[in-house]
C-alpha cells in the first residue's frame, strides 16, 4: 500500500508510570494528520487499554500502527503468558490483574471489552506460554 | 456549565490551567478505576477522582477530558501537573469526598451522560 504510514513502538514492561506513552504519541500524530476526532478517540482508547494490558500482563511487547486513508490498524504483539480462556477474558468485570494494579486504577476487567467496543474489528491470537497478538481496526 | 462554575460550586483550588476555566462541560464521571472511565466517559467531560498517578492524566488525554478534579484533598505532584499543562488540561483540587463532590455538581445540573 503506497499511502500507508507505519508507526512502531517497543513497549517496556518495567515501568507502569510510562504505560500509555505510545498511545499518546499515536493520538498526537493522528490529530496532526487531520483524522476525524471520533476515529482518533476510538484508536486512542483501544490502543491505550491494549498498551496497559501489555505492561500489566505480558512484560511489554511491540505495537505497530498502520494508517491508510481507509483505516487504522493496530497490532499488539507480546511474548507474555497468553490468555487461557478468551471468552472469559472478554467478559466485562473479569480480571486476573493483581491488587497492586487495581490500586493504580486498572484491573477492573474492562480492558478487552473496551478494546472491542471502540474498534470495528478485533482478533485475538493467543498461545499459552508463547504470547498474544491482538489486531484491531478502526475505519476512518 | 463551565469549568469555572464547577470550581466555584466545589470551592476548589486551581492547580493547572488557570486560563482555561471558561470551557463548557456537559457531563462528568467520578471513579478511581480508569478502565471504567475509559468505558463510560463522554466528550467535554469532567473527571473526578481520588487516584493520583500519571495514568489519570493519560486517561484524561485519551478521552479529551476537559477538567480533572482531585477529591478528598489529594495533591498531585509537580510531575503530574506538568503533564496536565502540556496537555491543556485544567486541574482542580477539593477537600470534598467523592460522593459529596459528585452530588454538588449533579445538583447544579451536570449529569453523567446517557446509560
Amino acid at each position: 500500500m503506497e499511502d500507508a504510514i507505519v508507526l512502531s513502538y517497543a513497549i517496556s514492561g518495567e515501568d507502569f508510570t510510562r504505560a500509555g506513552e505510545a498511545s499518546s504519541d499515536v493520538k498526537k500524530k493522528l490529530k496532526q494528520m487531520g483524522v476525524s476526532p471520533e476515529a482518533v478517540r476510538k484508536v486512542a482508547i483501544a490502543m491505550y487499554e491494549g498498551e496497559i494490558n501489555m505492561v500489566i500482563h505480558a512484560n511489554g511487547g511491540e505495537i505497530t500502527v498502520t494508517i491508510t486513508p481507509e483505516e487504522i490498524c493496530m497490532v499488539l504483539d507480546d511474548v507474555g503468558p497468553g490468555i487461557p480462556d478468551v471468552d472469559l477474558a472478554m467478559q466485562a468485570g473479569y480480571s486476573t490483574a493483581p491488587d497492586e494494579i487495581r490500586s493504580l486504577g486498572f484491573g477492573a476487567g474492562m480492558g478487552l471489552p473496551n478494546m472491542k467496543k471502540y474498534t470495528d474489528s478485533m482478533e485475538i491470537d493467543t498461545r499459552i506460554g508463547e504470547g498474544t497478538k491482538i489486531t484491531m481496526v478502526v475505519k476512518i | 456549565m463551565t469549568v469555572r462554575d464547577a470550581k466555584n460550586i466545589l470551592g476548589a483550588r486551581v492547580l493547572a490551567g488557570e486560563d482555561l476555566l471558561d470551557q463548557e462541560v456537559r457531563s462528568a464521571c467520578g471513579s478511581d478505576m480508569m478502565s471504567d472511565v475509559l468505558a463510560f466517559s463522554k466528550d467535554h467531560s469532567i473527571l473526578l477522582t481520588g487516584l493520583c498517578n500519571p495514568q489519570v492524566i493519560r486517561t484524561a488525554e485519551m478521552l479529551d477530558i476537559v477538567c480533572l478534579i482531585f477529591v478528598r484533598g489529594k495533591k498531585p505532584d509537580d510531575t503530574l501537573l506538568e503533564m496536565a499543562r502540556e496537555r491543556g488540561l485544567v486541574v482542580l483540587a477539593t477537600g470534598h469526598r467523592m460522593f459529596s463532590a459528585c452530588g454538588m455538581l449533579y445538583e447544579a445540573g451536570l449529569n453523567g451522560g446517557a446509560v
